[in-house]
């Protein structure tokens, strides 16, 4: 039961309270790049979910066994970097294979999941908070969905507002940062949840 | 003179920040506070003049197909060093930049100009490019942080600045601060560039 415990306080934890999007600010360039289309949104979020997943757990053990009991922890971020790289090329051949049509709708922004922070944060993070490996995992699966989470919510409020009248200096970029803001500041209420 | 035009585009008129959007994690992660700020700048200015030299040194030596994991691995590389010389040297900036340390990995800035710029320009000209659009993200999170350290704290470089009956905004150090301000921000880049 403890167990148990520990797991949904977890979750909410890497979920609302302190969103990965919206409280880390990490992986904020997909955020703004692929939230204007629902369906994009929910392809991008499906495949952060898997590459935190599994990068998550590689790094965990790249960590454990081999940087190490080899005292070459300094060599981290470079490690766990290109062991995001490989798993995000994995990813790109897989869909390519299995979805194209998902493959032409996220474009150029597969790639680009290697430079999403929130990936090589979640790894680094993972580590930093001393995990164990069922731990890092669930902290991988859960940032991710909390990733996907706020991108959805993104690409629904956006899409309305492109029938929103706006002032010409506003369109874009900038009404995206202030409708995160508000929505930054609607998650902060989160932040009164105790356990 | 066109090596000046090279140094100077990256400050305002090609700012990686506010006009290409840019390594925004970083700029609104740190920017609660505007020495947080400067450590930031100069810490990814440091990389992308290195990265840069680096990268155009050796560009003819790097097959075109794995050319993305070369250059991570070059500025990672780089970003160990500057991890470890802030470690050693100002221990109190390493500790509250914390994870944006090892992110500097994945700035899209870096890598934006080792792919647009220093894999086809000469060694000199590629050190200018990075040394102008380092200082030209120093100079964006600076005007961000001291935007937010002054609203939300009444304070600049820790001094206080405002009259004792200012109220301090706490939203603005939080996250929904960050969102808002750099909205509004981006949106003045884009009045000023109509006219």
């Amino acid at each position: 039961m403890e167990f148990a415990g520990k797991i949904l306080f977890m979750a909410v934890m890497a979920i609302f309270v302190q969103n990965f999007v919206l409280m880390r600010f990490l992986g904020l360039c997909p955020y703004i790049g692929v939230s204007k289309k629902l369906d994009s949104a929910l392809g991008m979020g499906m495949a952060v979910i898997f590459v935190m997943t599994m990068a998550s757990t590689f790094t965990w053990l790249i960590q454990t066994y081999l940087l190490v009991p080899l005292h070459i922890e300094f060599l981290q971020t470079i490690a766990f970097i290109l062991t995001i790289a490989s798993l995000v090329q994995l990813v790109e051949m897989v869909i390519q294979k299995t979805a194209p049509a998902l493959y032409k709708s996220l474009g150029v922004f597969l790639p680009l999941i290697t430079t999403n922070c929130a990936v090589l944060g979640v790894a680094i993070l993972n580590i930093q908070s001393e995990y164990n490996f069922i731990f890092a995992i669930l902290n991988g699966l859960f940032a991710g969905i909390g990733f996907t989470l706020v991108l959805v919510l993104m690409a629904g409020i956006r899409e309305r507002l492109d029938r929103a009248e706006l002032p010409a200096s506003m369109k874009g970029m900038p009404i995206a940062m202030i409708v995160a803001g508000c929505m930054a500041l609607a998650f902060l209420g989160f932040s009164g949840l105790k356990f | 003179m066109a090596w000046l035009k090279e140094f100077t585009k990256g400050f305002i008129k090609e700012n990686p920040v506010f006009v290409m959007a840019l390594g925004l994690c970083p700029t609104l992660a740190v920017s609660s506070s505007v020495i947080n700020a400067i450590g930031m700048g100069l810490a990814a200015t440091f990389v992308l003049v290195f990265s840069n030299m680096f990268i155009s040194l050796i560009k003819n030596l790097i097959p075109s197909k794995i050319r993305i994991p070369a250059y991570i691995v070059v500025i990672a590389s780089f970003v160990t060093i500057v991890d470890m010389v802030m470690h050693a040297y100002l221990p109190a900036i390493h500790k509250s930049l914390g994870l944006f340390i090892p992110l500097i990995v994945v700035n899209c800035i870096i890598l934006g100009r080792a792919e647009a710029f220093a894999s086809k320009n000469n060694v000199f000209l590629s050190i200018l490019d990075g040394l102008g659009m380092g200082l030209g993200f120093t100079l964006a999170l600076v005007v961000i942080g001291s935007i937010r350290e002054i609203l939300g704290a009444g304070q600049f470089l820790g001094m206080n600045v405002l009259p004792a009956t200012y109220k301090p905004m706490l939203v603005a150090i939080l996250a929904p601060g960050a969102f808002i301000v750099m909205g509004l921000l981006m949106s003045l880049m884009n009045l000023t560039k109509k006219k």
